[in-house]
């Protein structure tokens, strides 16, 4: 096995005792997916946005590997360093595409903007690309000139991904990316999701509180609660055979329809 | 007015050019941070000037602060020597300063201007002053101030781009006519307060010094002489320059920034200069030859 993309060691942001994450350890290989699940307030959030360079933990340390071989200490590295990977080499799905869209400016706009800020000075290049990943995210490419408000909420989180799937990262923090659609909507993103994970060979880190979701997406999965993580594995192992007290009420919990 | 004489003839119990010397030390400090990092917005303690905000208080506290007793002020307004803006900030400063004032670009030391650079060539030695309403380049888009300062320190200006490319969408061609982004130095995005874009390429090596000033932004910065100022653009879509068909109707320039003016109930369109004293000056020559 090659080296992993993402090595992650005793993690800890705490705002209160038991509140945001502690000591959580991991390490993300390219392609693969992990999910982290477990109930509101469990740190889920506070995990990916420490993760993701957006929130300084207490203590730990996050080292992401590039593709030439180059090591970041994602907390030692500068400012300008941590933004240029989160907007080149990563991605960030936010829960509400209000929060990770450009709201007044178009689609091809929002779809552009990474490119543009790596350099692409060409507008008839940005306009392909624009026109491109709408297609891959199954938005009719006629919308390009739309503003985002104008389409619907599934729309607007495909228009996201689209919008950090420009830039080829490597890999991608997605929180909750099916919060708040409807059921058919979900099953469609999902199924969305999980093909341009395969193509692209995306690593991914989802947090969602939603098992249905982990298991079709997730390779491995971690189980947070009250801070900590309780329980990591495989997802059809830590589905189907839950070992911690807490895992196995939260699959219990689900309901069969 | 001579009853508000004081004895230097500045307007009595006024220091000189209004603002009193400790803020026009505090003034002339941030203009030299401003002028050693072209481009860069310093933030300066805004005092309140006798008329309101977005009447030119920017590039008034900038102008006292940098005013001498040797000076010869000029103020415009759309290009205009004549207009209200233009007229009341000048008689400000002849009445708080004492200063000679002149509507010949050519004799001025400092210029004060609201939307335009004069047509004939600055140079060496004149000061240009700009009345800036909103001197962050980055606010369109990006409400947080903390974040658009993040944004300059790390030379993050992606979405500059973001909306030039919307102009295109939209329109076909960068519709942006006013406000129009530049680099300066190869550092810093500015914005060069509502100047037309026409006038854009007069910033770049300049051998007059600019200085803008926000007042209700509370924010300085500059364009030293000789100094590069390239404006944004697309590979496939280059800056360029307004133009035309028309010349002035006065002066028949066909070279110079042209205002376009309804003349009768007809809709009948003139064009003239908007630089008063360029055509002015024109007209008189060609009375002469």
């Amino acid at each position: 096995m090659n080296n992993p993309l993402l090595s992650v060691r005793n993690l800890t942001r705490l705002y209160g005792p038991e509140q945001g994450c502690q000591d959580v350890s991991f390490d993300l290989y390219p392609g693969e997916v992990l999910g982290v699940v477990g109930e509101s307030g469990s740190g889920k959030s506070t995990l990916l946005s420490v993760l993701s360079g957006r929130n300084r933990p207490d203590v730990g340390q996050v080292v992401y590997s590039g593709p030439q071989g180059g090591r970041v200490d994602l907390y030692q590295a500068s400012e300008a360093e941590r933004r240029r990977l989160l907007r080149t080499e990563w991605g960030f799905v936010e829960q509400n595409p209000r929060d990770g869209l450009r709201m007044t400016v178009s689609a091809g706009a929002n779809i552009g903007e990474r490119l543009m800020a790596q350099g692409v000075r060409h507008y008839g290049q940005l306009r392909q690309a624009g026109l491109q990943w709408l297609r891959q995210v199954e938005i009719d490419p006629g919308r390009i000139d739309d503003l985002p408000r104008s389409f619907s909420g599934g729309m607007q989180q495909r228009l996201q991904i689209a919008r950090n799937l420009v830039s080829s990262p490597r890999l991608m923090f997605m929180d909750e990316p099916t919060g708040g659609l409807d059921v058919s909507v979900q099953a469609h993103l999902l199924d969305l999701l999980r093909g341009l994970v395969r193509e692209l060979q995306l690593a991914v880190v989802i947090v969602t509180h939603d098992l249905a979701v982990a298991r079709l997406l997730a390779d491995r999965l971690i189980v947070m609660r009250r801070s900590r993580v309780v329980e990591a594995g495989l997802t059809d192992q830590i589905l189907d055979d839950p070992q911690h007290a807490y895992s196995q009420l939260l699959v219990s919990s689900v309901l069969q329809p | 007015m001579n009853a508000h004489d004081g004895q230097n003839g500045s307007a009595q119990g006024y220091t000189f050019a209004y603002l009193d010397e400790q803020t026009k030390r505090s003034l002339r400090r941030g203009l030299l941070k401003a002028v050693a990092i072209p481009g860069y917005q310093v933030p300066f303690g805004g005092r309140e000037m006798p008329l309101p905000y977005g009447w030119g208080t920017g590039g008034m506290q900038v102008t006292a602060a940098i005013l001498g007793r040797d000076d010869v002020l000029k103020v415009i307004d759309q290009g205009a020597d004549d207009t209200t803006n233009a007229v009341s900030i000048r008689r400000f400063f002849t009445r708080t300063a004492n200063v000679q004032t002149t509507l010949r670009t050519a004799q001025a030391s400092i210029i004060q201007t609201r939307h335009r650079i004069p047509e004939t060539p600055l140079q060496q030695g004149q000061i240009m002053v700009f009345q800036v309403p909103i001197p962050e380049p980055l606010r369109f888009i990006e409400p947080s101030d903390s974040e658009t300062r993040s944004m300059h320190a790390l030379n993050d200006y992606g979405v500059m781009h973001v909306k030039l490319y919307e102009d295109i969408a939209k329109y076909g061609h960068i519709a942006t006519a006013y406000a129009y982004p530049v680099t300066v130095d190869q550092r810093y995005v500015m914005d060069p307060s509502p100047i037309p874009k026409f006038d854009n390429p007069k910033l770049h090596m300049s051998p007059a010094l600019m200085l803008f000033g926000a007042g209700r932004e509370k924010r300085l910065y500059a364009v030293p002489p000789y100094t590069r100022v390239a404006s944004l653009d697309f590979e496939d879509h280059p800056f360029e320059l307004p133009r035309w068909e028309q010349s002035c109707a006065f002066c028949g320039s066909r070279e110079s920034y042209l205002d376009e003016l309804i003349v009768d109930d007809a809709g009948t369109r003139q064009f003239v200069c908007s630089d008063t004293d360029y055509c002015s000056q024109r007209g008189s020559q060609e009375a002469v030859a």
